[in-house]
């Protein structure tokens, strides 16, 4: 019969180092770095169960694009500022560049390319073509996710409420003005 | 058929966008790809005394570390300028060398020193923290104004002076100012301003063994020209082993024009490491690293009579361009910026005096407008302060000097084709309630609050042409467009251009136009762009040149294809070219019923005979197969729209806060294609040009560290800063293109800063404060007014 031991020991910055004994006798040696610990992240995504094993450090918006090739949803910076990130995590937006994939374990995750319905666009993004609410298309993909999540609690915003809403929502190419434009549009919809 | 140029079209390229599919750089990845981090200077002036990679080449998952050592052993060429730009006394500028990886010295945070490629991001940063730098720190130059009194950054380059520019006649001037009645002066700070296109750079360099050839994915507005400028400069690889792709693009605004250090390097390294290198910018990476825009301190007077006419302007500039000359860098303050500074005005006597100056910053270029929001804020800002202190009407002072007559022979360089300013300025008033505002005003001033009304009228200069004159300027290149038409046999098109869209919207406007030329539905028409093994080279997109450069080559080239198909349409129904007639996609003979359609008569040119037809040919004698045509346009001039602008705003004297209440824009743009797109642009122009005049600074503290370095330091504008913008247009056509057509991607940015300031200073009762206007300065510009009508009272 096999039986392992297991030790952990803390060594240089970064690193661990992981022993594994087969009763007395050391089998291996394994130096390897925190961020090689593996994890294996259960999720829904867009209507599909997925597992992963994947380092734990590993972020949401990394998990769905290098893990699951799901690459609408962009990163734009590095402090949770810009919202080009933002999906859904059982029904509410959030900035997936700040979460860890590990941390909503078996939650049911929608991202941008889960949104159409049997090749029909949602009435968001319907509305995003019709008003001209994007023209790069980088920060598109979080700010529809995130003003559907609007919708959601607010069923006929004012300009005013959608702009507000928006602020964690950075585009540079439209102004705004035809944004807000598409989600009343939305509203009228929806 | 009723013409698609003209018409609101929703987008082609929209659902890609909107379902997740677009494909942008970072999207891209490459089996057996590595990662690479750039180690970078923390410092704004410094020798390298070591660089030790000793222990990091041996971290987990290294590939390979390369430095400045290797870069120059290689002979790999650096970054260049552009633009060769000549001084005064008739010498030419002088630019530093800009190595792709710093040797000796690095001159602004950011400077890159090394690259680290491993299997793993995670390994590449974790090693690039183990490359040791022992540095010497020098005392860095940031400022501006006083670059020229600093210590001299690159050997040889005295008080750090690139060039020393003029254009007009010193002499004429102080004529015209020895006639004035009153003369009219004003110190102006441009502040300067990191354009943060949404997607942040990003490179994926590869290299085929087999074929010696590298590809780079990069995040380029014009990968035809970045290639060959990495190829004639860089010294990467011959033009036809490096195919440059530009895929999907988030957003330029001039940012993505140069070829920067790290498509030099991954290009290079991939070739040498024989694995494919992927870089992308974090944010931080992108604040410090890529271009910066504007950073101008002006002096500049007005000559004028005491009715208010223009006799003489003149302008003192310094300019920074940063640690070194880049692409657009020697051009955007000298001829993007000098010829208007006279803005929409008849005056008699000009010069701008241009000092363009190195500092221990990010390089600075072309940024939205490039030049000309620096003329148009000095010249905009000196006619409301004329308006003031000679007390006519802001609007009266700048129609009494509009141009009489079109064309409009510019007093420094461009000769305007045409135009209308006094109906542009009377719509924007009428738009904009401008007599309704004293009303206004005594309604905020009953609730405690101050407001304010600024005008602008402007016009710019884009879609820089003809070529023989750019370069004769001192362009290293010629500035046309290429376009290539594609009929497939059984009838759908594909159009090649050398513009690119980041945003733009070429699928779909460039489709419009190739639909009306040939009579094809849109929704057979492709546009292609963004590849240099596709399509022929083009020289890409900046400058509001894509449709009235690369759009005009678009329709010269269908022309072509219609010539070609008359003269085989005349073949295949028996009469003569000049007796067929090409309508709706139609190939008519005259006062008949006989036709052909475009796709029979592009399918007889690709299927040049049939079973039946006794060895005849369908296509005239001589006539080759095929239907393919291309065109390169070379404008004979400029584009020049104009119009005018009035913003109001409303000022808490005990906060500062300011409330941007009314934004009019009242533009002409020539013939209009697709107006929902023409509006994008605007309001995407206004948001940057209120952002520089109420939000956005760019700041280097004393040693050169940039103090606004991430979207919590550097106010980017959000939905909650704007109100609903007021969009109106007159409509010259312009002469120079068979479209009638003139740029419109940059107006917003233009003429936004100008008039916005223009009405917070109006609030404030004319007392000067420099961008952004924040809350802080202006509760202290309250405070000081309180004061001073304490004073008086």
């Amino acid at each position: 019969m096999l039986f392992y031991i297991i030790i952990f020991k803390s060594s240089s910055v970064g690193r661990i180092i992981f022993t594994c004994y087969n009763f007395n006798k050391i089998i291996r040696y394994y130096y390897i770095k925190e961020a090689d610990l593996m994890t294996k992240i259960t999720l829904e995504v867009n209507g599909k169960k997925v597992a992963r094993d994947v380092p734990d450090n590993t972020l949401l918006s990394t998990f769905l694009r290098e893990h699951l090739n799901l690459t609408g949803t962009h990163v734009g910076c590095d402090t949770s500022q810009c919202g080009a990130c933002v999906v859904h995590v059982d029904g509410q937006s959030l900035k997936s560049c700040t979460t860890l994939a590990a941390d909503i374990a078996d939650s049911k995750v929608t991202t941008i390319e889960g949104l159409a319905n049997n090749g029909k666009m949602h009435p968001m993004q319907e509305a995003f073509k019709k008003m001209h609410g994007l023209q790069c298309g980088f920060c598109t993909p979080g700010m529809v996710m995130s003003a559907i999540d609007l919708l959601k609690k607010n069923k006929d915003p004012s300009d005013k409420e959608i702009r507000d809403w928006l602020e964690g929502n950075i585009c540079r190419c439209t102004g705004y003005q035809n944004i807000v434009a598409a989600v009343k549009e939305a509203s009228s919809k929806m | 058929m009723a013409s698609l140029v003209g018409s609101r079209v929703e987008r082609k390229e929209d659902k890609r966008f909107l379902t997740g599919k677009g494909r942008y750089t970072s999207d891209i990845n490459l089996v057996n790809q590595t990662y690479a981090i750039f180690v970078r200077s923390p410092h704004a002036r410094a020798q390298i005394k070591k660089l030790d990679i000793s222990k990091a080449s041996k971290a987990s998952g290294v590939v390979s570390i390369l430095t400045g050592n290797e870069i120059a052993e290689d002979k790999i060429g650096g970054l260049i300028a552009g633009w060769a730009i000549r001084s005064e006394d008739g010498t030419e500028m002088k630019c530093p060398a800009n190595p792709p990886l710093a040797k000796d010295n690095v001159n602004f945070v950011g400077d890159p020193i090394a690259i680290v490629i491993a299997d793993s991001l995670d390994e590449a940063k974790a090693a690039a923290e183990m490359v040791k730098v022992d540095y010497k720190v020098l005392k860095a130059v940031t400022s501006t104004g006083d670059a020229m009194k600093g210590d001299t950054i690159h050997d040889g380059i005295e008080k750090n002076l690139c060039f020393d520019w003029l254009l007009g006649d010193r002499q004429k001037v102080k004529e015209a100012f020895d006639k004035a009645d009153k003369v009219i002066s004003i110190d102006i700070i441009n502040n300067r301003l990191v354009p943060n296109a949404m997607e942040p750079r990003a490179c994926l360099a590869d290299y085929n063994s087999g074929s010696d050839e590298i590809t780079l994915y990069t995040t380029s507005q014009n990968p035809h020209l970045s290639r060959l400028i990495m190829s004639a400069f860089g010294n990467v690889a011959p033009e036809h082993k490096l195919r440059v792709v530009a895929p999907d693009v988030g957003g330029g605004f001039g940012s993505k024009i140069n070829v920067y250090n790290e498509d030099i390097v991954c290009s290079w390294a991939a070739k040498k490491i024989n694995r494919a290198i992927k870089w992308v910018a974090e944010r931080s990476e992108s604040f410090l690293t890529d271009i910066h825009g504007r950073d101008h301190v002006t002096h500049a007077e007005l000559a004028v009579t005491k009715d208010g006419k223009f006799l003489g302007f003149k302008n003192e500039t310094i300019a920074n361009l940063g640690a070194y000359a880049r692409v657009f860098g020697t051009v955007t303050p000298t001829y993007l910026f000098g010829p208007c500074a006279t803005g929409v005005y008849d005056i008699p006597a000009a010069y701008s005096n241009v000092k363009a100056v190195f500092t221990n910053t990010a390089p600075v270029d072309a940024y939205r407008g490039a030049g000309r929001p620096e003329a148009t804020y000095t010249i905009e800002r000196l006619v409301e302060k004329a308006a003031m202190e000679l007390g006519i009407d802001r609007t009266e002072i700048r129609k009494i000097n509009f141009p009489k007559s079109f064309p409009f022979k510019q007093t420094l360089v461009h000769t305007v084709d045409s135009g209308d300013y006094v109906a542009g300025l009377d719509k924007a008033k009428q738009m904009a309630d401008y007599d309704g505002f004293d009303a206004r005003r005594k309604e905020s001033e009953s609730r405690g609050k101050l407001r304010g009304i600024g005008v602008t009228s402007y016009f710019e200069a884009c879609g820089i042409a003809p070529s023989a004159a750019v370069m004769s300027l001192g362009c290293g290149v010629g500035l046309w467009e290429s376009a290539e038409v594609r009929f497939n046999p059984t009838g759908q098109v594909t159009v090649y251009t050398g513009s690119h869209s980041h945003g733009q919207s070429h699928q779909t406007t460039f489709a419009q136009i190739a639909a009306d030329e040939l009579g094809v539905p849109m929704e057979n028409i492709d546009i292609v762009h963004g590849d240099t093994d596709k399509g022929t080279f083009g020289m890409g997109t900046y400058g509001s040149r894509s449709l009235t450069v690369g759009g005009i080559a678009i329709v010269n080239a269908c022309k072509k294809i219609v010539e070609k198909g008359k003269r085989v349409a005349a073949k295949m129904l028996e009469a003569s070219p000049d007796e067929v007639d090409f309508k709706d996609g139609e190939f008519v003979v005259a006062k008949s019923n006989k036709k052909k359609t475009i796709g029979e008569v592009a399918f007889a040119l690709y299927l040049p005979g049939s079973r039946d037809s006794d060895f005849k040919s369908p296509l005239p004698e001589g006539e080759e197969p095929g239907l393919k045509e291309t065109s390169f346009f070379d404008p004979a001039n400029f584009s020049f729209p104009a119009g005018s602008h009035i913003a109001e705003v409303e000022i808490d004297p005990d906060t500062g806060e300011v409330k941007l209440e009314k934004y009019t824009a009242c533009d002409d743009f020539g013939r209009i294609v697709n107006p929902m797109i023409v509006e994008g642009q605007v309001h995407g122009g206004l948001a940057q040009g209120i952002g520089q005049a109420l939000h956005e600074n760019a700041e280097y503290d004393e040693t050169g560290q940039l103090m606004t370095g991430s979207y919590m330091d550097y106010t980017m504008p959000r939905a909650d800063n704007f109100p609903e913008f007021n969009i109106g247009y007159t409509c010259t056509h312009a002469t120079t293109n068979p479209l009638g057509v003139k740029g419109c991607g940059e107006a917003g940015a233009i003429a936004a800063p100008p008039t916005v300031m223009n009405a917070v200073i109006d609030a404030l009762g004319g007392q000067e404060i420099t961008m952004p206007a924040t809350a802080e300065k202006v509760w202290k510009a309250c405070k000081s007014m309180k004061k001073s009508n304490a004073k008086a009272a």
